[in-house]
């Protein structure tokens, strides 16, 4: 698969990359050879490896081993700025401009030629941009385009682009990638992370994928290698994981009732999501699967209560609903369940405090605390999710997977009807993740419902009965968990069409209205 | 992230030593001060005696309620810088408006600018999120301004201490000093709201992480907006106690209890960044300042000497503590 250069024809050679954090290898072998002129994509799945490669050639982290060759020459990038001086420059994901200051400014911060950067600028598609604007006052799509025209205008043998035209809106996104594509002819290179096919394959010569934190292939860039490079990817996984032996727990027949548990229609935030819809039933784990920065965090944060999202509507039990605060959508039985357990907990109190914290919320909760109605709620919630309580003094002294199980035992002792999962079993042990997955469907068994976000595609056929696919803050694609294998997913999540839409009639929009229908 | 979950392996004594102050941080505060007495006895001989101790303790009172004020909201994550103005404004109020009025009504206009400042305070931090430090110390200053405007109407009528104000402040029965018949229960009622109620729970929780308690549905600012009346009422009820004790209204009454009453929160194992500390520890930490004061008054040293060793003691005594306990 892999095609063999010259080594000294390469502009930047990497290889036997490897990173290590702690335990966990984040890169394994990982190598990336780009040659002049070209432009290459580094593709690979949630957790490949990515964006630790990225940094370790920008010179943000350090690497454990490997060998970085700029121009054949042996290169020890140890700082962004040693990076800079090889002549590899990133574009990365966030607006790197210092908000307080003005354009010019950050500027002279970087010592960055005034002049070709105001005709970048032009070129890209701001004709008249104030360079003495404060970075902050300017919004974020001209601020992406900015930082790349910072970073051309310093002409990098090597530009490196992350997810570029992610917030970009379409005119301004054309302009990007025409600009990229010109750089390759003026014996630039460019190293381009996209989740779009439709980029890459219009855009790109070759393609690196990484998967596990290794390089797996190098390919070139030709009509219908899409297919190719999903099954690098996802690599030895591929064949099908049996679906029924995984989910024998609890197979309670769904209850078809007259309105979903929660049905959202048409929501709409800012550039992040556009016209989501879905419901989700009662007794139900609908699956959310989501490339990084799709949208899923703000869906998930809008039915959290905590932002309140632009446009759409929100109906719970077919009553539509309105949150201003987290405390509202849990008034409506709506529980959220963050990724990051530093946000869920506090880390200096008791396992038990943390998991009775909802109790106290409300105003009229807050005088004397019935103890022992307490203790027997909380010690049936640890007691169902097998919390390891030895350290139960100080959440902060637990295991990773047993805070997770602590955030998850909250809403079990509080009751709530739905809960909103966000990639609960991110960085937890292989136990705790099975225990995970079982809670959830003994839950659904119970007519609760679950809106599950994983970023582990494997996971969707072991709990879900359902799966959302979103793509560029739109649901793509909604499919029965029997047809939710691996590469369909994969495909589904970068947006490529699925062969046989068998099941069209699932996506949400069809529905008739409520009043059409009499209440039972 | 320590997992001392999963380490029975045997530990040394001095490591045993100092797990065990850290499950019971009271123990170390507690030795503490009796070594600060024991230091005064020999210095002294005869000086420890029953009138020591109930005037210790009717000093140590007032500091350790309004230093109470200082726990509850340190374990939100804020201070509370105005409580010496709202002390003074409710004591000088009630020393003026006493000679005229009926006790009720002049008990009620001295709570009143303590409610009034505490509101302010917790909707300014609640809602507009002004940092607790810049809003309580605006308050303090406007209440100050307020108070002086006040005493120029009330200068033709003179003031007076309330009778039972100073049976409060300096009575004594059998032996005891009268004001721990405020103090217990409000010393009683502070840890109890602290511990046993959902309210306590919620200051914790706020100070800990206030975004996981948002996602618990917890309204902050109703939180804060409660918690620092609260802080106010508490202080005005001081300001009540400490005219009765010192019996000399002045624009700066209680004013030079604010620093010390969060010395002794602080010196009482309550974390400023919120989440960790309790009131037992505040009572001590504020009986081991009042020791530390009488003990620095006797050794005759210049009033600046003074102040300067009572700065080193005072941060000496809070690191070596915060050393012992944080058990990491």
């Amino acid at each position: 698969m892999t095609t063999n250069e010259l080594p000294n024809n390469t502009l930047l050679d990497a290889t036997g990359v490897a990173k290590n954090y702690g335990a966990v290898s984040a890169l394994r072998d990982a190598s990336l050879s780009v040659l002049p002129g070209e432009v290459h994509a580094l593709m690979g799945a949630n957790g490949a490896g990515k964006s630790t490669l990225v940094k370790i050639l920008t010179g943000a982290i350090p690497a454990d081993a490997g060998r970085i060759l700029i121009r054949g020459e042996a290169r020890d990038v140890r700082s962004p700025a040693a990076a800079r001086r090889a002549g590899l420059l990133p574009v990365y994901q966030e607006p790197a401009l210092i908000p307080d200051l003005d354009v010019l400014c950050n500027l002279r911060l970087t010592g960055t030629p005034v002049e070709p950067f105001r005709a970048w600028v032009r070129e890209l598609g701001i004709p008249n941009l104030d360079i003495r604007e404060t970075a902050r006052d300017i919004p974020l799509a001209v601020l992406r385009v900015l930082d790349l025209a910072r970073a051309l205008a310093v002409e990098p043998d090597v530009l490196l682009l992350d997810e570029m035209t992610a917030a970009l809106p379409a005119n301004l996104a054309e302009k990007v990638l025409e600009v990229v594509r010109r750089q390759g002819d003026s014996g630039r290179s460019v190293i381009f992370i996209s989740h779009r096919f439709v980029e890459i394959s219009a855009l790109c010569d070759r393609a690196t994928v990484l998967r596990d934190g290794a390089t797996v292939g190098v390919v070139d860039i030709e009509p219908g290698v899409e297919e190719k490079i999903v099954e690098m990817m996802l690599g030895a996984r591929i064949e099908k994981t049996s679906v029924a032996a995984a989910r024998t727990a609890s197979e309670a027949p769904v209850v078809k009732d007259s309105h979903p548990r929660l049905s959202v229609r048409n929501l709409q935030l800012g550039t992040k999501l556009h016209d989501v819809s879905f419901d989700l039933a009662n007794g139900e784990v609908a699956g959310v699967v989501a490339l990084e920065g799709q949208g899923q965090d703000e869906l998930f944060a809008a039915l959290a209560g905590s932002i309140r999202p632009a446009g759409g509507t929100i109906a719970v039990d077919g009553a539509p609903v309105k949150f201003f605060h987290p405390s509202d959508a849990i008034q409506a039985g709506l529980a959220y369940v963050p990724g990051d357990r530093t946000e869920a907990l506090a880390m200096q109190r008791s396992v038990r405090e943390n998991i009775a914290l909802p109790f106290s919320a409300a105003l009229r909760k807050w005088g004397p605390i019935k103890v022992r109605r307490e203790h027997m709620v909380v010690s049936s919630a640890i007691a169902r999710l097998q919390i390891d309580t030895r350290a139960q003094g100080e959440v902060q002294r637990l295991s990773g997977g047993n805070q997770q199980k602590v955030t998850i035992a909250r809403w079990i002792a509080a009751d709530a009807r739905t809960i909103l999962c966000f990639d609960p079993t991110r960085g937890i042990d292989v136990g705790t993740k099975q225990e995970i997955y079982k809670l959830l469907r003994e839950l659904a068994g119970l007519g609760k419902s679950v809106l599950f976000y994983t970023s582990e595609l494997e996971e969707v056929q072991r709990v879900c009965d359902r799966v959302i696919v979103i793509f560029g803050g739109r649901v793509v694609d909604t499919f029965p968990v029997e047809l939710a294998d691996e590469p369909a997913l994969m495909r589904a999540a970068y947006g490529l069409p699925r062969g046989a839409r068998a099941d069209v009639g699932i996506l949400a929009d069809v529905r008739p209205t409520s009043d059409a229908e009499t209440a039972p | 992230m320590t997992n001392s979950a999963t380490m029975p392996q045997p530990v040394s004594l001095g490591r045993r030593l100092k797990r065990f102050m850290a499950d019971r941080p009271l123990i170390p505060l507690i030795i503490l001060l009796v070594i600060l007495v024991l230091i005064l006895q020999v210095l002294r001989p005869g000086i420890v005696n029953e009138r020591w101790i109930a005037n210790t303790a009717k000093f140590a009172i007032p500091l350790a309620i309004l230093a109470g004020c200082q726990t509850m909201t340190m374990l939100t994550g804020g201070i509370d810088l105005s409580v010496g103005t709202v002390a003074t404004m409710s004591a000088f109020i009630m020393a003026t408006q006493i000679v005229n009025q009926d006790p009720t009504v002049a008990f009620i206009l001295a709570m009143l600018p303590a409610v009034l400042i505490g509101l302010v305070n917790g909707v300014g931090v609640g809602v507009f999120r002004v940092h607790p430090l810049i809003m309580t110390l605006g308050t303090s200053l406007i209440g100050t301004g307020f108070l002086q405007v006040y005493q120029r109407t009330v200068i033709a009528s003179g003031a007076k201490i309330p009778d039972f104000l100073n049976w409060l402040g300096t009575g004594l029965t059998y032996g005891f000093p009268n004001a721990l018949f405020l103090f217990v229960p409000v010393a009683v009622l502070i840890v109890f709201t602290l511990n046993r109620t959902g309210f306590g729970r919620l200051l914790y929780a706020v100070g800990d992480n206030e975004r996981a308690a948002r996602l618990s549905g917890v309204r902050y600012w109703q939180v804060i907006t409660a918690l620092y009346v609260i802080s106010s009422l508490l202080a005005g009820i001081t300001g009540l106690l400490y005219i009765g004790l010192i019996k000399a209204p002045s624009l700066s009454l209680a004013e030079p209890l604010v620093l010390p009453s969060v010395a002794a929160a602080v010196i009482g194992g309550t974390s400023i960044f919120g989440g960790r500390g309790g009131y037992m520890g505040t009572i001590v930490g504020a009986l081991i300042l009042t020791v530390l004061t009488t003990l620095l008054t006797i050794l005759h040293m210049p009033e600046g000497g003074r102040r300067i060793l009572f700065g080193f003691i005072v941060l000496f005594v809070t690191a070596a503590y915060l050393r012992i306990i944080e058990d990491r």
